[in-house]
């Protein structure tokens, strides 16, 4: 098989995609957003329990394919209890990264530096990034769907 | 296969001799859009080397040659369509340029407040939203005849809506590019006719398996890209019936279109000019007519008979596959076939088998009602021309084994 191909469908996107963790609402949610990927139709929800400049709970629902399913399954479980600018640092260097613009800090994306495959596939990034920009929308709380296009 | 000379054909097309990612191309996307063969990009390229000048406009030797180019394109359409005179065949950008100056233009001028606009559940967007615009602005409705399981629109539920009255306009996908459903569409336009409607047949997904003709449907109006039909992008046709299409309202105004301009009033030229404002894709149209002058020299039946076999193949193929589902299982299908994997998403599907250099579409087909009328979000889809092969399919197939292992 591609090694790039390899590099993508690496064992923890296979293993997030199957079984998304956080796949839930949080009681008491205060923050919510939609998101939507016209091109594949993938779609999802992401609500969080935001105090103070922290995300204390944070979950989401939605249908998508392995990689957008595997990228909010591990936002999720990355920035549960997160400050907000620890969680813009490390959207900085992910963005970068799924762009081919940046080399991974490990430091920052941890296990989220299995995305870094995503690179390869330039029509892939959005699967890749869906689930975050639709947490910032939550976070911001502006109530428009967020769409990739 | 008598006659059909697979080789041959595939030595036409470029593009079919070239690696991706390392691996040989397999073209299962051409219902997105065609390979050119060679002699229409050699036809292409005449014209800007040779034949450079604007049509209908100049003495000069070039001008010359570049409008008998674009006015010989629209003699091979009119033929190809059967049309009874070539000023019916008006060149468009596309599919979708002229569906929407049949709204526009037709659709202004005949569409008052309760009056309906017809379609079916299979229908590319384009051939949705251009009628939702045109119904707004005019206060007519748009009234839907839905598909059934298999992917097919019976004819009971068109007549059904035609019966309930009121519709003046019917529009529908001669084959459907989501699903490969072919419609009767002979059938639908002589409905439409008896209930005092008009029809408009989109053929983008049927010219490149076909010879549509035009007199023999019946039908008001026939569009279709050039693009689909091994051409190149940005041309487009719009046929129409000389007595409704002369009745069209010009659709842009400006040079080309008129027959005298003064600041107090400007008269139109005749058809087909009055609607074609402006300089058009002139080259695209050039290499369209390349395109059916290459269409002609096959022999259609054999043709015909290779893609229906690899059609069957496919299908065959595909259903094979324990955990995967074929979505489109109307009688009569062509073209297309979409499917979904119990285990992988669509998009997953489509990215692993293009490493394999297996190209597919995978996602909504711009037909978001039919995903919905499945409750799936999108499919992944293999779409066939004459330039395929067994080969191309069985790579298909080990691809979609590859997804499988990937994902069980
Ligand atoms: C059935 C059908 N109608 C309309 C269109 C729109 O064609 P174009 O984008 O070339 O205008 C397509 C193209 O995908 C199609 O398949």
């Amino acid at each position: 098989m591609n090694s790039d191909l390899r590099e993508l469908y690496q064992e923890v996107i296979l293993d997030h995609s199957k079984a998304p963790r956080n796949f839930r609402f949080p009681e008491g949610a205060n923050r919510e957003a939609q998101g939507d990927n016209p091109l594949c139709g993938d779609n999802l929800t992401v609500k969080l329990i935001l105090e103070g400049d922290a995300i204390v709970d944070i979950g989401f629902q939605g249908s998508g394919c392995a990689i957008s399913q595997a990228a909010a399954s591990t936002m999720t479980e990355m920035v549960k209890g997160m400050k907000l600018e620890d969680i813009n640092a490390i959207f900085e260097n992910y963005h970068a990264v799924v762009m081919g613009e940046a080399e991974v800090d490990e430091d920052l994306l941890g296990k989220l530096a299995v995305f870094a495959g995503v690179s390869e596939f330039p029509m892939r990034v959005k699967c890749a990034t869906l689930s975050w920009h639709t947490m910032q929308h939550a976070i911001a709380n502006d109530g428009d769907v967020v769409t990739t296009e | 296969m008598s006659g059909f000379d697979i080789d041959a054909i595939r030595s036409d097309f470029p593009a079919l001799r070239q690696e991706v990612r390392g691996k040989q191309l397999i073209y299962l996307d051409s219902a997105a859009t065609a390979l050119k063969p060679q002699v229409v990009i050699d036809a292409v390229r005449q014209v800007y080397e040779h034949n450079c000048g604007n049509i209908h406009r100049a003495v000069h030797l070039p001008s010359q040659r570049a409008t008998q180019g674009y006015e010989g394109t629209r003699k091979q359409v009119q033929a190809f369509l059967g049309a009874a005179k070539p000023s019916e065949i008006i060149f468009t950008s596309g599919t979708t340029q002229s569906i929407n100056m049949v709204a526009q233009c037709h659709g202004r001028a005949n569409l008052g407040a309760g009056d309906k606009v017809l379609i079916t559940g299979l229908e590319h967007h384009s051939n949705i939203v251009p009628w939702q615009m045109i119904c707004e602005e005019m206060g007519a409705q748009l009234v839907v005849a839905e598909i059934d399981d298999d992917g097919d629109v019976p004819l009971e539920r068109i007549e059904a809506q035609l019966k309930a009255g009121g519709v003046k306009i019917v529009a529908f996908a001669h084959v459907s590019n989501a699903l490969g459903t072919v419609l009767p569409a002979k059938e639908i336009c002589a409905m439409a006719r008896s209930h005092g409607a008009i029809s408009v047949v989109d053929g983008a997904q049927a010219v490149p398996h076909m010879a549509p003709n035009v007199v023999d449907l019946g039908c008001d109006f026939y569009v279709f890209s050039g693009h689909k039909l091994f051409a190149p992008t940005g041309t487009g046709v719009l046929y129409g019936r000389f007595d409704v299409l002369g009745a069209m309202p010009p659709y842009q105004g400006g040079g080309d279109m008129i027959r005298s301009v003064s600041f107090e009033k400007t008269t139109y030229a005749e058809l087909p000019n009055r609607l074609e404002a402006g300089t058009p894709n002139i080259a695209g149209v050039i290499g369209m007519g390349a395109a059916l002058t290459y269409l002609g020299g096959l022999d259609m039946a054999a043709m015909q008979a290779h893609e229906e076999d690899l059609f069957r193949y496919t299908d065959e193929s595909l259903r094979s596959i324990a955990g995967l589902r074929r979505v489109g299982t109307a009688k009569h299908s062509m073209g297309a076939l979409s499917f979904f994997l119990d285990c992988a998403h669509p998009h997953d599907i489509g990215t692993i088998v293009d490493t394999e250099g297996v190209a597919l579409r995978t996602g909504h087909h711009c037909a978001q009602p039919v995903m919905k009328a499945f409750g799936i979000p999108a499919t992944a889809r293999a779409s066939l021309a004459f330039y395929n092969c067994r080969a191309d399919v069985d790579a298909l197939l080990a691809s979609v084994r590859t997804v499988q292992e990937m994902f069980s």
